[in-house]
């Protein structure tokens, strides 16, 4: 009953915002290009279905492309910080200027970099970074946080720095790990989204491209359905990633 | 006189912030003899068990003990098992990082766990076992390198009476198999008397020898021991010496 209820009621909520959204447009008779109806964004999302699906399939390709990266650079360079503290040392100004630094900012230049003809890569490149600072602090943070007494075995049986790393931390990290690529996966998501804006130039004819070809027609009912197609790529994805997760944890608890 | 499975001479321990922690104190553990270590908790107990184990080093005096891996083993309070490993993967572990292949360390794996009574359970996970269960297969996982020293701090302590009464029983007639030597940390006397041959008395921190005293009895413990004058009165003793050392501090 309450697992019912928990599913039907985002639903029935959502339903109605989007009634009295309707209902308001109705009323005060709101024209189309300030604001669309709910069921004119329906219509538009139905209509341009297939061109939508084929944006969203750039935009999900461009992430993900750019989160197997970043799992393996950060991963990499977590597995190096946590085996020295010099290395671990030298990289947090790095990762921490990642952090912090605005995608839009950097993104005409990564598209130099990348070249006229790549706006792809610079896209895929800007994601990366986008996701790159909790990949690597979470996975970083699981691999030195091993169960103390698991170490102190470790130390008694003369364990060698490469068998603590693979048999004691690199096991350890994975809820923590886990945990910092759920938050690394939407980063990638929005990095795509952003770079695509910042970088695309029409080239790259994402989701994020097709919304603002449509605010700039001034068709905002087709905004509206390529902003809900690209809603429903997010919350797909961190859906898949949820269940993907638990199965994991289920394996690594033992149950 | 043959040399002693492993010794602490004039051993002291200083924790900074703290004082002394341990100390000084003379300590030989002779090979193949079970010594009950007791006193209040913050005594020393583990902090002595953790210098015969080489985890720590002592600030003044000498640890005299086989160095080689595996050659002592520890069984902690918890079981300490990694959970994504399976019961003989966790078994095995001691030998695969001392370089044993991995299908010679878990077939050893498994005949320790038999041993232990857990024949069967080689795939189940920590989180699938009894508290019981998962201390048998640290034991198991303590006795695979068939270690010269083996170490208990308070491995007993966190199960029900029942269960600690059977593990005791167990841990005898598995020492009576490899004969280690066992140096056992408890605060309970009763439990000492039933384990150890050799009872050592340690003093409110920082933890000195105040006394020991030698346990009559075959080891293992024949059944109703329990019952026999002789363990009641080393109880008793021991009791007496405990009121008395933490009465001197």
């Amino acid at each position: 009953m309450r697992r019912w209820g928990t599913t039907i009621a985002p639903i029935v909520f959502i339903a109605a915002l989007l009634g009295g959204w309707e209902a308001v447009c109705w009323l005060f008779a709101v024209p189309a290009y300030f604001l669309p109806k709910p069921s004119e964004i329906g219509v538009a999302l139905a209509t341009n279905a297939p061109s939508l699906f084929a944006s969203a399939w750039l935009t999900f390709s461009t992430a993900l492309i750019a989160f197997v990266i970043v799992i393996v650079i950060a991963g990499l360079a977590a597995l190096a910080a946590a085996a020295n503290d010099l290395v671990e040392a030298s990289f947090r100004p790095i990762a921490v200027t990642l952090q912090v630094t605005p995608i839009f900012a950097i993104a005409p230049m990564v598209a130099v970099w990348a070249g006229v003809d790549h706006p792809d890569r610079a896209v895929i490149s800007l994601a990366a970074v986008a996701a790159f600072f909790p990949i690597y602090s979470g996975a970083l943070a699981g691999l030195r946080s091993p169960d103390p007494e698991l170490v102190r075995l470790f130390d008694l049986y003369g364990a060698t720095l490469w068998q603590r790393l693979s048999r004691l931390q690199a096991p350890s990290a994975v809820p923590q790990a886990l945990e910092g690529l759920k938050v690394g996966l939407g980063l990638s998501l929005i990095g795509a989204v952003v770079a695509e804006l910042a970088a695309g130039s029409g080239a790259v004819t994402g989701l994020a491209w097709r919304i603002a070809e449509a605010s700039h027609r001034l068709e905002m009912a087709e905004s509206f359905a390529a902003l809900a197609a690209l809603a429903m790529l997010a919350a797909g994805l961190q859906l898949a990633f949820l269940l993907l997760e638990q199965r994991a944890l289920a394996w690594w608890r033992g149950r | 006189m043959a040399e002693p499975a492993a010794a602490l001479d004039g051993v002291e321990v200083d924790y900074p912030g703290r004082g002394r922690a341990l100390g000084p104190i003379d300590f030989r553990l002779e090979a193949g003899e079970i010594v009950g270590l007791v006193g209040p908790s913050g005594c020393g107990k583990s902090t002595a068990l953790r210098l015969l184990a080489g985890l720590e080093a002592p600030t003044r005096g000498k640890v005299r003990r086989a160095a080689g891996r595996g050659e002592t083993a520890v069984v902690f309070q918890s079981p300490t098992l990694a959970p994504w490993l399976s019961a003989a993967a966790n078994v095995a572990l001691p030998l695969e990082l001392a370089g044993v292949a991995r299908k010679a360390a878990r077939e050893q794996a498994a005949e320790a766990l038999r041993r232990v009574g857990l024949g069967g359970a080689e795939k189940a996970r920590p989180a699938q076992l009894s508290g019981g269960m998962a201390m048998r297969v640290s034991l198991a996982r303590a006795l695979v390198t068939t270690p010269q020293v083996l170490l208990l701090d308070e491995p007993f302590a966190a199960l029900d009476e029942i269960t600690r009464r059977q593990l005791a029983d167990d841990v005898l007639a598995l020492w009576s198999e490899q004969r280690p030597a066992v140096v056992f940390v408890t605060h309970n006397v009763e439990e000492a008397v039933y384990m150890a041959s050799r009872v050592v008395v340690m003093t409110p921190g920082p933890g000195r020898i105040a006394g020991q005293l030698a346990v009559e009895g075959p080891a293992p413990r024949p059944p109703q021991f329990r019952t026999t004058q002789g363990f009641r009165d080393a109880a008793e003793r021991l009791s007496a010496m405990l009121h008395g050392a933490m009465a001197a501090a």
